[in-house]
C-alpha cells in the first residue's frame, strides 16, 4: 500500500529526514518510536504534504501512485489520513458541517454521489457510538474550546467517518489521561481491518499495549535505525533510547 | 491536481458575474447638476411643488457642504458635473402589470436571479426593482394591499400618499445632513417606500433590487420605511452594476422610522461592481442610512453583507429616542484587490434603558483596506443604557489592512458600554488541516470565512443567508495563494 524509498526532506538548510525506507501493507499496524527531534512528526507531515518541508530525495508510492506529486487534499482523497498532534480550532464552523464537506469532497474525487442528509446523519450516529464520541461535540464549532482529550477523540471520530486506507496517528496519546487513552485506542482497534493500515507515532510503549502493532520502528536522526516486532517497544521502555543511538546498520523488516 | 486547477479556473472566470450591460433604449438627462437639472427631474416625475422646493433646498445645501476629510482613505475627486442625474428606460415609464415591462428588462432581472414573475415566486418575497433611476416593477402588490401594507416606488408614494411622504421624508436624514445626503435630496431619482400600518406584521419579506446600467450615470435612490405602532417588517436590498472602466457614484439615502413597539429589520447584500484587480472602475458607494426608534420599545436592526464597490463608505445608524428602544448593527465587509471599506455604525442613546448591539466582522484580502468606525453616544437622560460592541478583523495575506476606530461618548454614569475587538489571520495551519481532510484551499477559505461571519449571516432571512454565503465564497476566490 505504502512504499517509502530513501525519503529525504529538509527545512531551510536543515536536513530532517535522511533516507527513510518503509513498506506498509494492508492490515498492518506500524509503530514509529524515537526520541524527541528524531523526525517522527516530520515524517507524518511530509507524507500528508505539508509545504513547509522541502522533499529533496527519494520517493513515496501509495497504491502505486507517486504520492509526492499530489496536493495535500488529493492525498487525503486518495485515502491518507493524518490524526494531528495539535488539531487546530476553526471558530464558527460546526464539526458536522466540516465533516460533511470533507466526506463529500472525498466522495466526489472518487466519482461517488454526495451523501444524502439522512444517510450522513445515520452514519454520524453509528460512528459516534463506535468511537464513543459525545454527540454534543458533533454540533459544536470544530475543536473550539475542546479539551486536549476531546480534540484527540475528535481526530479518531473523523478517522471513523472518513474511512481512510492509511491512517497516521501523530502522538495521538500525548496529553491523554488513562481513560481517554483507552477510549481512543478502543476506537482505533474497532476501525482496524485487513483493508486498512495504521502508522502509529508515539513516544511511549503505553499506547502500544492498547493498539498492538505488527512492527515497531525506531527513528533516530532522520533514519529508521532499528525495526522489530512489538517486543522492541518493551525493550525500549526498559532500556531507553540511548543504546540505539550507537551507529546501527539500517535494517528493514519487509 | 487537475481537479483543483479546474476549480481555480472556473472561479477566476467567475470574477464578477453581474458585469453585463443591458441594451435598452434609455432616456438620459444631460450631464451636470444645476437648478435646471432639478426642475427637469421634478418635471419628469410630475412632482408637487413642495417636493421640488425640498430638492432645491438640498441642492443649495450641497453647494455649501464641505467635502468630508476624516475618512481613512483618499477621497477620489468626483466630478459632479460629469454625471447624469437621471436615466430611465425609454418605453412607458409606469407599468400596470409585468406584461407591459420591456422584455429586455425582465431578462436582465432574470439574469440577476430576481424573480419578477409572481407565479415563479417560491419564497414569497415581494420585490421592487430599480433600474437606474426608475422603479420597473413591484410584485405582490395586491397581497400586501390586503394587509394595508404600502410598498411602492417612492415616486408613486409622492402622488398617492403625499401626507405620509411629506411628514417623514427628510425627518431622519435631513436635506442638509452631509454632502452626499444633500446631493441625494437634490437629485434622488427613485427608491422604495414602505408603510406598515398599526399592529400589522408584514406577511412577507420586502425586497428592493438596485441595478445601475447606463454609463456615466449616478444612482441616487431614496428609501423610506415607516413602521407604525406595534408593526413589524423585514426588508432586504440587493445591488449589482455592469463592469465599466470609470467609477460610478451611488449616493443613496435610507430613512427608517419605527414607532412605539414597532420593529424594522433591514438587510443589505451589496455586490456593486468592485473594480478590476488593479483598482480601475467600480462603484463609489457613499450612502447615508439612518433609522429612528421614535417610540418606546421600538427596535431597528441593520444587517449588511458588503462585498462589492470600489469604496464603501457608510454607517447605518440608529437614533434610540424612545425609552427601552433597541438598535442592532450586524456587518460583514469584505475588501480584496484595491477595495476600500470604511463602514460601521452610530448608536445614539437618548431614551432610558435603550440598548444597542454592534457586531462587525471585517475581512481583508489582497491589498484591501477595511476600517470599522463606530460611535456609541449616550445622552444625559439615557439612564441604564447598554451597549455591546464586538468588532473583529480577519486578514488574508500580508498586504491588506484592518483598522478600528471606535468612539464612545457617555454623559450618563449609569450607562454600560462594552467594546471587544480581535484581529486574526487565516492560519496556514487551519488551511492545511482542512486540506488534509480532502478540502481544497478555496473551499477551506470559504468554510473558515463563513464560520467567522456566521453570527452576522445568521441574522439574514434564510434564503438570503444562503446567497450571502455563496457571495462571500466567490468574492474571496483566488485570494489565498
Amino acid at each position: 500500500m505504502l512504499q517509502i524509498k530513501d525519503l529525504q526532506a529538509k527545512v531551510e538548510d536543515k536536513q530532517i529526514l535522511k533516507g527513510i525506507n518503509l513498506q506498509v501493507n494492508p492490515g498492518e499496524v506500524h509503530a514509529i518510536m524515537g526520541p524527541n527531534g528524531s523526525g517522527k512528526s516530520s515524517l507524518a507531515s511530509v507524507l500528508a504534504g505539508r509545504e513547509y518541508f522541502d522533499v529533496n530525495g527519494g520517493e513515496v508510492l501509495f497504491d502505486g501512485k507517486n504520492l509526492l506529486e499530489l496536493s495535500p487534499e488529493d492525498r487525503a482523497r486518495e485515502g491518507i489520513f493524518l490524526a494531528f498532534q495539535y488539531p487546530v480550532e476553526i471558530p464558527g464552523v460546526s464539526n458536522i458541517n466540516f465533516l460533511r464537506t470533507a466526506l463529500n469532497e472525498i466522495r466526489a474525487y472518487r466519482n461517488e454521489p454526495a451523501l444524502e442528509a439522512k444517510e450522513f446523519l445515520k452514519m454520524t450516529r453509528e460512528k459516534q457510538k463506535l468511537v464513543e464520541f459525545e454527540a454534543k461535540l458533533t454540533n459544536r464549532s470544530l475543536n473550539e474550546g475542546f479539551s486536549g482529550g476531546e480534540k484527540k477523540r475528535n481526530e479518531v471520530f473523523q478517522l471513523a467517518m472518513l474511512e481512510p486506507k492509511l491512517a497516521i496517528l501523530d502522538e495521538t496519546d500525548s496529553g491523554l489521561d488513562i481513560d481517554a487513552l483507552r477510549i481512543v485506542s478502543n476506537g482505533v482497534n474497532k476501525l482496524r481491518s485487513d483493508k486498512n493500515a495504521f502508522i502509529v507515532i508515539t513516544h511511549y510503549q503505553r499506547l502500544l499495549e492498547y493498539i498492538v502493532p505488527d512492527f515497531v520502528h525506531v527513528l533516530y536522526d532522520g533514519r529508521i535505525v532499528k525495526s522489530g516486532t512489538k517486543e522492541l517497544a518493551l525493550e525500549l521502555e526498559e532500556r531507553g533510547y540511548d543504546w540505539i543511538k550507537e551507529p546501527v546498520s539500517t535494517e528493514t523488516v519487509n | 491536481m487537475a481537479n483543483s486547477t479546474d476549480i481555480l479556473a472556473e472561479y477566476s472566470d467567475k470574477e464578477y458575474e453581474f458585469g453585463f450591460v443591458t441594451d435598452i433604449e434609455m432616456e438620459v438627462a444631460p450631464k451636470g447638476l444645476s437648478e435646471e437639472t432639478i426642475h427637469y427631474i421634478s418635471a419628469k416625475k410630475e412632482e408637487p411643488d413642495w417636493l421640488r422646493e425640498w430638492r432645491l433646498k438640498g441642492y443649495h445645501a450641497f453647494l455649501k457642504q464641505p467635502e468630508p476629510h476624516w475618512q481613512n482613505f483618499e477621497l477620489p475627486k468626483v466630478d459632479f458635473q460629469d454625471i447624469s442625474y437621471y436615466a430611465a428606460p425609454k418605453s412607458k415609464p409606469k407599468y400596470n402589470s409585468l406584461d407591459e415591462v420591456d422584455p429586455e428588462l425582465i431578462a436582465t432581472f432574470e439574469k440577476l436571479g430576481i424573480p419578477l414573475s409572481e407565479q415563479k415566486l417560491l419564497a414569497g418575497v415581494a420585490v421592487d426593482a430599480i433600474f437606474d433611476s426608475v422603479s420597473v416593477a413591484t410584485t405582490f402588490k395586491e397581497t400586501l394591499k390586503e394587509h394595508g401594507v404600502i410598498f411602492c416606488p417612492i415616486s408613486e408614494a409622492v402622488k398617492e400618499h403625499p401626507e405620509l411622504v411629506r411628514k417623514y421624508l427628510g425627518s431622519v436624514v435631513p436635506h442638509s445632513d452631509n454632502m452626499y445626503a444633500a446631493l441625494n435630496a437634490a437629485a434622488f431619482s427613485d427608491g422604495s417606500f414602505v408603510y406598515i400600518p398599526k399592529g400589522v406584521r408584514c406577511p412577507m419579506e420586502l425586497s428592493t433590487y438596485f441595478r445601475i446600467n447606463t454609463q456615466n450615470t449616478g444612482q441616487f435612490e431614496r428609501t423610506l420605511i415607516i413602521a407604525d405602532e406595534g408593526s413589524y417588517v423585514s426588508y432586504l436590498e440587493g445591488c449589482t452594476a455592469p463592469k465599466r472602466d470609470e467609477n460610478q457614484l451611488h449616493a443613496a439615502v435610507v430613512e427608517l422610522i419605527a414607532l412605539e413597539n414597532a420593529e424594522i429589520k433591514y438587510s443589505t447584500v451589496q455586490n456593486w461592481y468592485p473594480g478590476d484587480k488593479d483598482g480601475n472602475g467600480g462603484i463609489y458607494n457613499f450612502v447615508t442610512k439612518r433609522g429612528v426608534c421614535r417610540g418606546a420599545h421600538a427596535k431597528i436592526s441593520w444587517t449588511q453583507v458588503e462585498t462589492g464597490s470600489a469604496i464603501t463608505w457608510k454607517y447605518p445608524s440608529v437614533i434610540l429616542q424612545g425609552d427601552y428602544s433597541s438598535g442592532e448593527f450586524y456587518s460583514v465587509a469584505v475588501t480584496k484587490n484595491r477595495q476600500v471599506a470604511d463602514t460601521g455604525t452610530k448608536m445614539f442613546h437618548i431614551g432610558k434603558g435603550t440598548k444597542s448591539r454592534i457586531i462587525s466582522k471585517g475581512i481583508s484580502a489582497g491589498e484591501g483596506q477595511n476600517s470599522y468606525r463606530g460611535l456609541v453616544q449616550v445622552g444625559s437622560k439615557a439612564d441604564n443604557a447598554r451597549n455591546f460592541t464586538q468588532c473583529d478583523s480577519l486578514l488574508i495575506g500580508d498586504r491588506c489592512g484592518a483598522h478600528t476606530f471606535p468612539y464612545i461618548e457617555s454623559k450618563n454614569k449609569t450607562a454600560t458600554v462594552e467594546h471587544e475587538a480581535t484581529t486574526s489571520k487565516i492560519g496556514e495551519d487551519q488551511i492545511f488541516y482542512l486540506n488534509q481532510r480532502g478540502i481544497d484551499t478555496e473551499k477551506a477559505v470559504a468554510l473558515i470565512v463563513n464560520g467567522y461571519a456566521k453570527e452576522v449571516l445568521n441574522q439574514l432571512p434564510m434564503e438570503f443567508a444562503v446567497e450571502a454565503q455563496k457571495l462571500l465564497s466567490i468574492s474571496l476566490e483566488g485570494s489565498v495563494g
